[in-house]
């Protein structure tokens, strides 16, 4: 199962119009007409969007083999893969954007996949859960134990999610990394964007970043 | 499954002519290569040589709908009718028809038989015109590349410039392939099933085996047993045993047989068809002794050994065979592989994949999960068909096929 299948659902009904509030948000970022490749794909809400809303030339690849037959079943271009193993294969700028929606934390190697995403596509769209969200900041220090939040819905034995950081670090490690974020989204939990990336007010109050990247 | 008898072993009695064939068979057959002959890749030539064909449903007015079926090693072109020779089904009933994933209603079909067959297209069975004899051995060794050659000029007969879609599995799945790289512009879509890009080493092997045992069968008569009054039943039947094997898996044979015992209570100590899974493939090969001809086992499967896309168009290179001009690929593919298919394994369809993400092609890649092997691509899958209907479904939009209006 894709890290996302639990919380998708919710976060769907939960935005309202059709997709979760960073697809929404991701959606915005992407000019029509253009490659975009989903990582993580799911169920392909997102790419179910881009395509028919946007025009766009829409791919995705799903660890699931339920979401990758959900996606195929509905004529999305999807393949079954992993996103750590079959990226390498495309060749520089093969899409205009590569999206990387609330998985990078699931990666066993965050760094490669940032970078391979920076490589493969003009630009990379990657949406992260804030760790330092004071909610779960507040749990911590409370109750002493891992944080099980709405968004982050499992105990710490369970959960897919291995790398975990919050938007400050996200921004410290794309800057070490030489990649440059054109444009960031810091998302409070009623949905709404607030703040800039920089500021510790959004590393406190953002349940989620979501950022538009491109390798200087 | 009805237990077959026992008592008909390999070597049970079977007519020495060649398989019935009622006098006439349904579906069409075409003469091709006539003003020129077609030139094969081993150099021979053929021509004029015949092509027999089935379609289903209609060619729409800008012949934008007609999908090619390709079909497996020992299949025809019988895709739904009722087998002339065995009465049995359409081999793709389940997947093709009206409101079927490939729907007739919708779609115009086309299956032919490969030359090299024996269902109708010219293969060594077949008269040679030079000297009014069975090709027999005369017949030139044909490949994948050479069957597909055929069929694009068939597609031609009918007046089709581009496919809307080229479907099949295992062999067939291999002409998909050869398809999509040799007449890209002809291919809208690719849907290339339980395949590789190449024959496996293990995969040669096995049709090692099954030539072998026709060969070694005295029947055989070098190839000739046509014109000696023979027919080497024995060896094709073996071979037909072996491979039958590699089609399906160990749960798929364990659920329907175990180490049941064949209308008896003990073993006997002896070389009767004791187990069930013996007496199931004795009838296997027998069956297909009815409707197959030895020499043509030959000629296709050493067809499917010579398979290499990387090697004949990719300098040894997978994902250069799916680049033209510079550019990838403008086919949009859809592989499906079976998680117990250890005939064609998955590895094998994700090597195609893994080339095809090298040049930023359209692809989609599915594995179904099933314990039903290498034939699975036939069988009752029904999540299969839901993504095949689904792939179908999004191209045809891509393609501006309208749906049909129902009544």
């Amino acid at each position: 199962m894709s890290p996302l299948d639990d919380n998708q659902a919710a976060a769907r009904t939960a935005s309202g119009n059709g997709i979760r509030t960073d697809l929404k948000l991701i959606a915005e970022m992407v000019e029509p007409g253009s490659r975009v490749l989903d990582v993580g794909c799911g169920d392909g809400a997102l790419l179910a969007f881009l395509s028919r809303q946007k025009g766009v030339d829409a791919r995705g690849i799903e660890l699931s083999m339920d979401g990758v037959h959900q996606c195929v079943a509905q004529g999305l271009s999807v393949i079954q893969g992993d996103a750590e193993t079959d990226l390498k294969d495309y060749p520089p700028g093969a899409f205009d954007y590569v999206i990387l929606s609330q998985t990078l934390q699931a990666m066993r190697e965050p760094r490669t996949v940032l970078e391979t995403m920076t490589r493969i596509g003009r630009r990379a769209i990657v949406s992260v859960p804030n760790f330092g969200y004071w909610r779960i900041r507040v749990q911590l220090l409370l109750t002493g134990r891992m944080p099980v939040t709405e968004k982050l819905g499992y105990q710490w034995w369970e959960t897919p999610n291995i790398h975990f950081c919050t938007i400050k670090d996200f921004v410290v490690l794309a800057e070490e990394m030489g990649i440059r974020i054109e444009r960031c989204m810091i998302v409070d939990r009623a949905g709404r964007v607030t703040g800039h990336a920089h500021s510790g007010l959004a590393n406190l109050l953002g349940e989620q970043g979501v950022f538009l990247l491109r390798r200087d | 499954m009805s237990a077959p008898n026992p008592a008909a072993a390999v070597s049970g009695p079977v007519p020495a002519a060649a398989p019935a064939e009622p006098a006439t068979m349904p579906g069409h057959r075409v003469t091709l290569g006539v003003d020129r002959p077609m030139r094969l890749d081993s150099g021979a030539e053929l021509g004029p040589f015949e092509v027999a064909y089935q379609t289903y449903g209609a060619l729409n007015a800008d012949r934008s709908n007609a999908i090619l079926i390709c079909h497996a090693l020992t299949g025809d072109h019988y895709v739904l009718d009722q087998h002339p020779v065995t009465g049995k089904p359409g081999w793709w009933e389940m997947l093709v028809g009206p409101g079927k994933p490939v729907d007739t209603d919708r779609y115009f079909v086309i299956c032919s038989n490969v030359i090299g067959g024996c269902m109708g297209s010219t293969g060594p069975k077949e008269t040679d015109p030079a000297t009014g004899e069975p090709y027999g051995l005369g017949f030139p060794v044909i490949t994948i590349g050479d069957m597909v050659r055929a069929q694009k000029l068939l597609v031609e007969h009918l007046g089709i410039d581009q496919l809307f879609c080229v479907i099949g599995g295992s062999m067939g799945g291999m002409q998909v392939l050869q398809w999509a790289v040799a007449y890209p512009e002809s291919v809208f879509a690719a849907v290339p099933i339980a395949t590789a890009a190449r024959h496996s080493a293990q995969n040669i092997a096995f049709h090692e085996v099954g030539r072998q045992a026709i060969m070694a069968d005295p029947d055989w008569a070098g190839g000739n047993y046509l014109l000696e009054g023979t027919r080497p039943h024995r060896g094709l039947a073996v071979a037909r045993m072996a491979a039958h094997i590699t089609y399906l898996s160990e749960p798929a044979l364990h659920r329907k047989f175990g180490r049941n015992l064949q209308n008896r209570q003990t073993v006997t100590y002896g070389f009767d068809a004791d187990f069930q899974v013996e007496s199931y493939l004795r009838h296997q090969g027998i069956t297909f002794v009815e409707r197959f001809d030895a020499n043509s086992y030959l000629y296709i499967t050493r067809a499917m050994d010579y398979f290499d896309l990387a090697a004949d168009y990719g300098g040894g290179t997978l994902s250069n065979a799916f680049r033209k001009d510079g550019k990838g690929t403008p086919v949009r593919f859809c592989l499906a592989s079976f998680s117990s298919d250890w005939l064609f394994p998955t590895s094998e369809s994700r090597a195609i994949v893994h080339a095809l993400n090298a040049v930023a092609a359209n692809v989609s890649f599915v594995e179904i999960r099933t314990d039903k092997g290498h034939d699975s691509f036939l069988l009752d899958e029904p999540e299969f068909h839901q993504v095949i209907r689904g792939f179908l479904d999004g191209c045809a939009e891509h393609r501006g096929l309208t749906r049909p209006s129902r009544p």
